[in-house]
């Protein structure tokens, strides 16, 4: 047995080297801070997006303005109720209120960016199509055609 | 430092969402002023009613979500020149030669009450019918799948299954 303990006195286990600590937190503090995207508005309508199988991820994120609608969430019931509601930025908004957003959203962008403008439509699924619609027909008043329905991706168990 | 960096990291970690944005691709047609409806047969429309109770009616007949987008693509692709379906005309497209393009029309309707989930369910229905007859013309004309095809290619499909969703607008219906 003396075989397989170690001649003359045991050390133990050496400890971790931890001058290699602040380079793997400092790699790891860059990896997030490029990836992060802060959240600019704090959502007030409650949202709960429909599913689709064929969705499209939005890609140059600089290109989209939203638009929210949806039923206030429970702590702004008490003034606004449960009906459906639109938010643009961070302010409550009536449909009418959307050619001018677009307009400023239009000022925003660089010229040459404006044609690729895509508005993002994040509604909540349960609302009803009356405010879709008049939101829609604001929406080609201002001449913001491209639209985006905003939606969670569909797991689908394929067949095959 | 290496308590600074901890620090700066914990944040980021906890403020960080990835959350990637994803939705249905849809063009909104010009707005015109006042335009008159265009005529057109009756054969060559589609029409796909969705009413305040979200129950699905094609050609005033009751659906299902999921028979939509197999109906819709007989009904583009007309295979057996059925009297009650598309009607073709034959256009000359660069990339692909004649080709028997449907005149067929895909009219969407919809109630005010209807809801959005139900709405885009159905639409997600057509982008998929459209998306799979452009990957059939594609895969039998270049052999490959639409997204795969360079960008002429691509239009020349478009081109020949252009996306024919017409949505009226909306109209108040009595249950």
């Amino acid at each position: 047995m003396s075989r397989f303990s170690r001649k003359g006195k045991s050390k133990g286990i050496p400890p971790i080297s931890t001058a290699s600590m602040p380079d793997i937190v400092f790699m790891l503090l860059f990896f997030f801070m490029v990836t992060t995207t802060l959240r600019e508005t704090t959502v007030k309508v409650t949202q709960r997006l429909p599913e689709a199988t064929e969705v499209v991820k939005l890609e140059k994120k600089s290109l989209v303005s939203y638009i929210y609608v949806g039923s206030p969430r429970q702590e702004y019931q008490r003034l606004y109720g449960t009906e459906s509601r639109i938010q643009l930025d961070d302010d409550w908004a009536v449909v009418e209120d959307i050619r001018g957003y677009i307009a400023g959203e239009w000022e925003k962008r660089d010229e040459s960016d404006r044609p690729k403008m895509t508005v993002s439509l994040k509604a909540d699924e349960k609302t009803k199509m009356g405010i879709v619609n008049e939101i829609k027909q604001e929406l080609r008043k201002a001449e913001a055609l491209k639209i985006n329905y905003s939606s969670r991706k569909k797991v689908v168990d394929s067949k095959y | 430092m290496a308590d600074v960096a901890f620090m700066l990291l914990i944040f980021f970690i906890v403020s960080t969402t990835m959350n990637v944005d994803s939705g249905i691709y849809r063009l909104l047609p010009q707005w015109v002023d006042n335009v008159e409806p265009p005529k057109i047969n009756k054969r060559n429309t589609f029409v796909l009613l969705i009413n305040r109770n979200n129950d699905l009616l094609i050609n005033s007949e009751f659906a299902q979500t999921s028979e939509v987008k197999d109906r819709v693509k007989e009904f583009i692709l007309n295979p057996r020149n059925l009297p009650n379906l598309s009607e073709k005309e034959e256009v000359e497209i660069e990339g692909i030669g004649a080709y028997n393009r449907s005149k067929g029309i895909i009219s969407l309707q919809n109630d005010r009450g209807t809801d959005y989930g139900a709405y885009i369910a159905i639409q997600n229905e057509l982008v998929k019918a459209f998306r799979e007859l452009r990957d059939e013309l594609a895969y039998s004309v270049f052999g490959q799948n639409f997204n795969k095809l360079s960008e002429d290619k691509q239009e020349a499909i478009t081109k020949a299954v252009p996306t024919a969703v017409s949505e009226a607008e909306p109209v108040e219906y009595i249950k």
